[in-house]
């Protein structure tokens, strides 16, 4: 019988998590599209930005890449394909391992820069020294969790943490299965639901702006001056639809 | 045929006396604040110079523009959309901070604190970026003004550059001339097609080319992508900003601020009817000297009655066709063939065009003891004088000299043929006949180049007359303070909760408002905490202590020195301690 903190961390907190995180990006683009950007700081210095940003962010989709392979496919699958679970654990690991290196280097190497580099340290604002903490500690304790998996156990989270997952997305939480997963992964969950709960008030949202209709439209945009809206004089307030 | 129809400008570099009052005006008006102090959406070169920032038209660096490929398809010379995206973490060719300038303030207030002694104060220059005390200021927008630094720099002229082997021995007749630059409003502008969020966006009324600060996402490819480099990052909302061609004041019929102020009176606007259908096939013209005779051809005469009905049939008001024909942009560029484009081998399509400047030619001539206003002599000067007219080749006709000689020409014969009159003596017809015009054309010509009034100089049509009521900077209804918040709001001084930056922006006119209310009336500078450490210079008069200006005073308990306001009527000293200061001195 789970108790009751479990069942608020497992059964719960996703939810709470999930719902702020949506509400939130609504919410925002609703509110404050004019603050939804990536507020790059290249222009200042770009010889270190050059290195840490593709790292940290490429090193970032392979490994959302990871947790999407990890989590929804389940082993039956892979065992179906004739992909052995040591051999699959294996290559998990040191996926993740390189890819986790990889961010993590890369956010080591921004955050060193923006706090050394004059002019990108002062564009730097309390909300961004909020949100590294959350970033760094979500990436911290999934690198940790992966290194000590490496290192010692050999546990399998494909037996209890990704059907919790799973179980998430149809109303069944199973929090038995998650509360008896190693405690570094249970950190590594709470972090990353908090980096999720806090990501819409961030500097991240940008990660929700990513331009992939870049691909499918003309080059040359061509749009008429909108009738309701001549000159920047009438401004529609956050609560009204936009039809932008 | 799909007539489109877009206001644009032609600037009689002649004129030009590199006054930069086109440039202040125009920063006072729209980048006078915090996030693009190096931001000028006019700026005045010298050329020969490297121009801002440095080098912008090293395309082999920079690859702004656009190229064909070998199948002669158009693409962004930086790469397609993938290669855009592949870049997106991190742009190689976007320029540093330090290829425009870094922008900076002064200590005024040491010249006021500063106790008596031998020395004379200095005010000393420090860094709006970092607040940190800079040792010398090495470059700005316009530090080689003058052929300032030359010949230190002359050799990084990208255009000279290109020319210099042909003419390298020649080089010691220095000559000069200016070349104020706004955003080209291009017909296939290459910063919207380098904008992943699709953002930016040429408007279908009028052609100006302008940034969608609500959708922008700060993916800077634009500046990239914009050959003329006349795309800015302002680095506090992380948007992408350019010129607008003033477009709240152009709906309503008036010029821009830049034309507005020009002492020279050198700029020109009008409407200029083209056929978009053709557009992108003229981009694409295999040879780069073809370009402006291909974009020439684009432009439809709006005298011929089945261009109007045409332009009529696109949707195109009445009275936009009317000022078409009226249009002095047209004459200068169709009707008298004196205008030319700038870099026309970018494959943009720009324009703003320029008459190309007769005077280094005339110089030269007066200055070998010649008559520098005899028609023949210059014709023969222009012919000789290499310098000038492949320099100018190189920068308006992609290094054909046949149009800048066939344009410099025409205005060598406008000289000779007002001279005559002026002096009294008969009309020689022979003058405008060697040049392919007739005395009349030549002397309407003149008129449009000389004389011509306000009104002649900028033929604008207004926004739909249906929604002139809804115009932002127009007197007859609807005030422009009214957006959310409100008047009183005090510009964007505040952010919202996300950081900088975020939250609603006041309009720019709201902006620049109470900036220059606040600096006008108050006794403290115009309040920026919140911005950390920026400090607009336009806005600041030198009385208080803006946060960030100011280092933070080692000694004496009374916490920072910043955000605090100097009571003592500026000088820096208690009421009263100046003479109690000299009594001490006398005694």
């Amino acid at each position: 019988m789970p108790s009751p903190i479990d069942i608020f961390l497992w059964g719960a907190f996703p939810y709470i998590a999930v719902a702020i995180l949506v509400t939130g990006l609504i919410w925002r683009y609703r509110y404050d599209k004019f603050g939804w950007t990536t507020r790059s700081s290249e222009l200042y210095e770009s010889r270190l930005l050059r290195w840490g940003s593709p790292m940290f962010h490429m090193g970032l989709l392979i490994v959302l890449l990871g947790h999407l392979l990890g989590l929804f496919v389940p082993q039956s699958w892979t065992s179906a394909i004739g992909l052995s679970e040591n051999i699959y654990h294996s290559l998990a690991l040191w996926l993740g391992i390189a890819a986790g290196v990889l961010t993590y280097a890369g956010i080591v190497l921004l955050v060193w820069r923006r706090r050394t580099t004059g002019p990108v340290f002062l564009a730097t604002t309390v909300n961004d020294k909020i949100m590294y903490i959350f970033l760094v500690a979500a990436l911290t304790f999934g690198l940790a969790a992966t290194l000590i998996n490496a290192a010692t156990l050999h546990y399998n989270y494909r037996i209890d943490l990704s059907p919790w997952v799973r179980s998430l997305f149809v109303f069944q939480p199973e929090v038995a299965l998650m509360a008896r997963t190693p405690i570094e992964y249970r950190i590594h969950a709470i972090s990353g639901l908090l980096l999720f709960a806090i990501l819409p008030f961030t500097r991240l949202v940008h990660a929700f702006a990513a331009p992939v209709q870049y691909l499918f439209r003309p080059y040359i945009v061509y749009r008429a001056r909108d009738p309701q809206n001549i000159g920047t004089a009438a401004l529609r307030p956050g609560w009204k639809r936009s039809d932008v | 045929m799909r007539v489109m129809a877009q206001i644009c400008m032609v600037m009689n570099l002649d004129k030009c006396i590199g006054c930069h009052t086109c440039s202040v005006t125009c920063k006072q008006t729209w980048t006078s604040r915090s996030g693009v102090e190096y931001v000028w959406f006019n700026n005045v070169e010298t050329r020969p110079g490297q121009g801002y920032p440095r080098r912008y038209e090293d395309q082999e660096r920079w690859r702004g523009g656009w190229k064909l490929t070998s199948r002669g398809r158009l693409v962004p010379k930086a790469g397609g959309r993938m290669r855009r995206l592949a870049s997106i973490f991190a742009n190689p060719l976007l320029p540093n901070i330090r290829d425009y300038y870094e922008p900076w303030t002064y200590d005024y207030n040491d010249l006021f604190d500063t106790p008596a002694g031998d020395d004379f104060p200095v005010a000393a220059p420090r860094s709006l970026l970092s607040g940190k005390r800079m040792d010398n200021i090495t470059w700005s927008a316009n530090w080689d003004d003058d052929l300032g630094g030359m010949p230190q720099h002359q050799g990084d002229d990208v255009v000279l550059q290109r020319i210099q082997d042909k003419v390298r021995t020649e080089l010691e007749q220095t000559f000069m001339f200016y070349l104020p630059r706004i955003c080209e409003h291009c017909i296939n502008p290459s910063c919207v097609a380098s904008c992943p969020s699709g953002a930016l966006y040429k408007r279908v009324e009028d052609g100006i080319v302008l940034v969608d600060q609500d959708r922008c996402r700060g993916w800077r490819m634009c500046v990239t992508g914009c050959p003329y480099k006349k795309m800015y990052f302002n680095h506090r909302t992380g948007k992408a900003e350019k010129c607008t061609f003033c477009f709240p004041r152009v709906e309503v019929g008036q010029p821009t601020v830049c034309s507005e102020t020009c002492v020279g009176r050198l700029r020109y606007i009008g409407v200029l009817l083209y056929d978009a259908d053709r557009a992108p096939e003229a981009a694409a013209t295999p040879r780069e000297q073809d370009l402006y005779p291909a974009q020439l051809s684009l432009f439809l005469d709006p005298h011929d009655p089945e261009v109007r009905r045409a332009a009529e049939r696109a949707g195109i008001p009445h009275d936009w066709i009317q000022a078409a024909r009226r249009s002095p942009v047209y004459d200068l560029i169709a009707t008298y063939g004196v205008a030319l484009p700038l870099h026309p081998e970018y494959r943009t399509l720009p324009m703003v065009w320029y008459v190309p400047p007769l005077s280094p030619v005339v110089e030269a001539i007066t200055a070998s003891g010649h008559d520098g206003e005899d028609y023949q002599n210059l014709f023969g000067a222009i012919d000789t004088l290499r310098i000038p007219v492949s320099y100018l080749a190189e920068l308006f006709t992609a290094g054909d000299p046949a149009p800048v000689e066939l344009a410099l020409r025409r205005l060598a014969a406008m000289r000779s043929h007002r001279r005559r009159i002026n002096l009294g003596e008969p009309v020689d017809p022979e003058i405008a006949a060697s040049v392919g015009f007739g005395v009349e054309k030549l002397d309407s010509m003149f008129r449009l180049l000389a004389l011509a009034k306000y009104e002649e100089r900028y033929v604008i049509p207004t926004a739909a007359a249906g929604d002139v009521r809804n115009l932002e900077e127009t007197a007859l209804s609807g005030c422009s303070l009214d957006y959310e918040g409100g008047p009183g709001m005090g510009g964007t001084e505040t952010s919202g909760p996300f950081g900088e930056a975020s939250g609603r922006p006041a309009p720019l006119s709201v902006e620049t408002f109470h900036g220059l209310r606040e600096r006008q009336t108050s006794e403290s500078a115009a309040d920026t905490s919140g911005h950390r450490g920026r400090i607009n210079l336009l806005n600041w008069d030198g009385r208080g202590l803006p946060e960030g200006l100011f280092p933070y005073r080692s000694q004496g308990g009374d916490g920072p020195r910043g955000g605090q306001v100097d009571k003592g009527e500026g000088l820096g000293a208690e009421p009263g301690e100046i003479s109690e200061r000299r009594k001490r001195e006398e005694s």
